[in-house]
């Protein structure tokens, strides 16, 4: 489907001028040898601003550097070129909620373990996780389950073809992985003892847990602030929860039942820790609370209500009545619930119950990065972003249209018109073996 | 959602012929008009801009016309006055009421708590007399749910967690009482190869399944010729035992024999059996494998009631493909669309769902409209009643207000046997 057509000078003087012409932004010195890459003739989606037939996005080091309509983004002598005409792309899907490459955390052992973490759990190898490639999904939040009130920490992955948790890994400033914490309330983290067996002994076991963590960063502080004081000894729970306290790191918390989101509102007033609701299923009942309480959303749509007493009152409605509270709504797969290469119908189900068409994309995509803190790096098509994309072969909420190509930082990790990928995306005999990692992806117009 | 109920409102006609000029020329006389009965005869049309019969090209500007729950007539609307009194439905697209080929709604119930789960009994391994008809709940939510999608009949029972775990039954999606919907009481038993039918309480290995399995027909065949001899010599009958006669009606075929099977030497299993069992009639179900023995499905010839194009692959399905019903339409089988049974979230599918994935992966419109219409009544052997729309058929209809495949469209109400029984899919 693609084609490269490379010129053969370097584009120095052209960048230079596209520079003064401000139509790049140039963050980084120019790296001699460094290619651009043109993605030319796809309508554009960008999310964050209208769409743009016949357009232009010049992609460098991994970096959008320009997007435009064609007329208005030259594309650079020597760039590698990206015939896309007939196309559409989009921003690589953000899925808010995946158990893609089995990230589970906590064990049997107890209710609360924000100790442990996703990161140590993850196989990026599985085909799962190449699937959610074939669906056109560039980030995921690698969730733990929900059988525990604090079930670990979550890990959020750049989709790349990485051999290790590691390649995949977004990392803050200092070089920490950046994740979430995984919590839940209801049903499922119920159990006999030490699992509470209610939901005011869930409510209790949690707050106390967090009691904990506000005296050890007091304790810190102190140290901190008083050399002849002694900091607390090393606890890896309290030190997750701490990193909670403080906003790096953002709850994750399961919920179904109306009352439910209501204690995860108060918990999360009380403590003062930053929350997004998963899955919300009776997020319709208390739209407007949780609209007030600023508090996103991320949604999960599936074909019928039940299938457990907490999902009865599951609706197709959910993500229309939270957006029209004012609530900022983003859609998840949970894959294995709902496959990751369907994640675009969750938005096309969404719009047939109403969700306006914009929101239901940037439910898939800037409003999921927004809930994970990635939205300066990922979610639109803007200048300094991210080049992940995804490329369709027509509109996005159709049943006809399916990914055709997926790219991360501005390498392509999906073709369906490769044989291997269209089996992950397709499916077939030997789509559910692990998938064996091998080099790839040279950046061919770049000499790299 | 509004736009959706006013597409519908459901307007009684008082069309008489002089008022509609343009349509009175080419009128057909309506069939079945018999001012001397002293009942009102029930009449209920459905005018579609695109209306697919599935018996013949899509009809532009179509109606359907049933009368006391029969389809009356068939054909472009401007071929047909409409008497007066008519109740008129507007649509779109109208489609054959869609059959879901294989589910277990009705006994699952949605709630999956123990007072409405009877989709499995554990006692016993092989429980063939079970029927379906006592467990199913024709008030259950779910069936409502799928009706609104414009699904008028179920293929549902036992579910395949046992080797052979009880009857199926078909029956339509509307009715207080299974009384009032069933259309088969006993269509198939059904039988599972699957990892969930083996282990505790069951055989513990393939081989082992498949030795049970000819024992029990083996079983069927002794009672069906201890009868038969009975009858020829006049001898005392055999005792009564449900079990033996219901292996007896899998045994002579009377009754199929529902398999599911999904890895591919599952499927060889199915398939070895359907020789040493000619009189059996196997209809193959899920089937993720079937394309690496295709050449020996095709050869014998078994009908396919395939898994949902969406299934979830993994463990025994993880080969699964959505391009499996198009492998096995082309290849000349006889094939359906089943919701499937699902154990958690969601607790059911939507055949119009899956058979719309396998349009975009392969199969052309009316291909994938097969799976839930004409060919998966052909597979339950109802096709003489429903699966297409043709006169003297059951008046089952689905409403769209756009093309029933894509996600915006919305189905805007569901006719079964001339009577509007749901206003619209419902969103929660």
């Amino acid at each position: 489907m693609l084609q490269r057509t490379t010129a053969a000078r370097a584009a120095t003087t052209t960048v230079c001028l596209l520079v003064a012409l401000g139509i790049l932004r140039a963050e980084e010195p120019e790296r001699p040898g460094r290619a651009v890459r043109a993605f030319v003739g796809a309508r554009l989606v960008p999310i964050a601003s209208p769409a743009i037939d016949d357009g232009v996005v010049l992609v460098e080091n991994g970096r959008i550097t320009a997007i435009g309509a064609r007329a208005a983004v030259p594309v650079p002598d020597g760039a590698d070129v990206v015939d896309l005409a007939g196309l559409v792309l989009m921003p690589g899907l953000v899925c808010t909620h995946s158990h893609v490459g089995e990230p589970f955390a906590a064990d049997g052992s107890g209710p609360l373990q924000p100790e442990v973490s996703s990161v140590d759990s993850l196989d990026v190898r599985s085909a799962s996780l190449a699937r959610a490639r074939a669906g056109g999904l560039t980030t995921i939040n690698a969730m733990p389950g929900s059988g525990h009130l604090i079930g670990g920490q979550t890990a959020y992955l750049k989709l790349k073809r990485g051999g290790t948790v590691e390649e995949l890994l977004y990392r803050f400033d200092d070089g920490a992985p950046m994740g979430g914490l995984k919590m839940a309330n209801g049903t499922n983290p119920q159990g006999d003892a030490p699992f509470p067996g209610t939901r005011a002994k869930s409510a209790a076991l949690v707050r106390e847990r967090f009691i904990a963590a506000q005296r050890h960063r007091a304790l810190v502080d102190a140290a901190a602030a008083d050399p002849t004081k002694e900091p607390p000894a090393r606890d890896l729970g309290l030190e997750a929860l701490v990193e909670v306290l403080e906003g790096r790191r953002i709850v994750h918390h399961h919920t179904h039942r109306h009352d439910d989101i209501m204690t995860v509102l108060r918990l999360a007033d009380e403590f003062d820790f930053r929350v997004v609701l998963h899955h919300v299923s009776e997020g319709w009942k208390v739209a407007d609370e949780i609209a007030a309480a600023g508090v996103p959303c991320s949604v999960i749509l599936v074909d019928a209500p039940g299938g457990k007493l907490e999902a009865q009152d599951l609706s197709y409605d959910t993500a229309r009545v939270l957006h029209e509270a004012g609530a900022a709504v983003a859609l998840h797969t949970d894959d294995y619930i709902t496959d990751s290469r369907l994640f675009l119908r969750s938005a096309g189900l969404a719009v047939r119950a109403g969700l306006p068409e914009d929101a239901a994309l940037a439910a898939l995509t800037l409003a999921g990065a927004r809930m994970l803190d990635l939205d300066e790096r990922i979610g639109s098509l803007e200048v300094g972003k991210d080049a992940d994309f995804c490329v369709l072969d027509g509109d996005p909420l159709s049943v006809y249209t399916q990914v055709q190509e997926t790219w991360v930082l501005g390498e392509r990790v999906f073709d369906r018109d490769d044989p291997a990928d269209r089996l992950l995306a397709v499916g077939g005999p030997g789509a559910g073996d692990e998938r064996i990692f091998t080099s790839c992806c040279a950046f061919v117009g770049g000499g790299q | 959602m509004k736009s959706t109920f006013l597409a519908l409102a459901a307007t009684v006609a008082a069309l008489v012929p002089g008022l509609v000029p343009d349509l009175a020329t080419n009128a057909d006389p309506v069939p079945n008009q018999d001012s001397a009965r002293p009942r009102a005869v029930e009449r209920l049309a459905v005018r579609a801009g695109l209306l697919h019969t599935m018996a013949g090209a899509p009809i532009e500007n179509g109606v359907v016309l049933v009368e006391d729950g029969r389809i009356a007539y068939v054909g472009p609307a401007a071929n047909l006055v409409l008497p007066q009194g008519t109740t008129v439905l507007d649509a779109a697209v109208a489609v054959p009421g869609l059959i879901d080929a294989h589910t277990c709604v009705g006994l699952a119930g949605w709630l999956n708590t123990p007072h409405d789960q009877d989709e499995v009994d554990r006692s016993a391994p092989a429980q063939p007399e079970l029927r379906a008809i006592d467990a199913y709940d024709p008030r259950e939510p779910l069936v409502a749910w799928l009706r609104g999608f414009g699904v008028t009949t179920v293929h549902t029972g036992h579910a395949p967690l046992a080797l052979i775990s009880g009857q199926t039954m078909v029956a339509k999606t509307a009715g207080d009482t299974i009384e009032e919907a069933l259309v088969v009481g006993e269509a198939m038993v059904a039988a599972s190869l699957t990892d969930e039918a083996r282990g505790p309480g069951g055989p513990g290995t393939r081989a082992k399944a498949l030795a049970e399995l000819r024992r029990l027909l083996l079983e069927g065949e002794a009672h069906a010729a201890a009868v038969v001899k009975a009858a020829e010599t006049g001898e005392e009958p055999p005792a009564r035992d449900l079990r033996k006669e219901a292996l007896a009606r899998i045994a002579s075929g009377a009754t199929p024999l529902l398999v599911t099977a999904q890895r591919a030497h599952d499927i060889a299993n199915v398939l070895r059996l359907a020789r040493e069992f000619a009189d059996v009639r196997f209809v193959l179900d899920g089937a993720a494998e079937a394309p690496l023995v295709l050449d020996e499905l095709v050869a014998a010839g078994l009908p396919v009631v395939v898994h949902p194009t969406m299934y979830r692959a993994g463990g025994e399905t993880k080969n699964l493909s959505m391009e499996t019903p198009r492998i096995l339409v082309e290849a000349g089988l006889l094939v359906a669309m089943q919701s499937g049974y699902e154990a958690y979230v969601p607790r059911t599918r939507v055949v119009l769902f899956e058979a719309a994935v396998a349009a975009r992966y392969g199969l052309s419109f009316e291909q994938a409209l097969a799976l839930v219409t004409r060919d998966a009544a052909r597979l339950l052997g109802v096709d003489a009643r429903i699966g297409t729309l043709e006169v003297g058929k059951d008046g089952d209809i689905a409403l769209f207000d756009g093309d029933p495949f894509e996600y915006r469209t919305h189905c805007i109400g569901t006719v079964i046997e001339g009577r509007l029984v749901s206003a619209g899919e419902r969103t929660r």
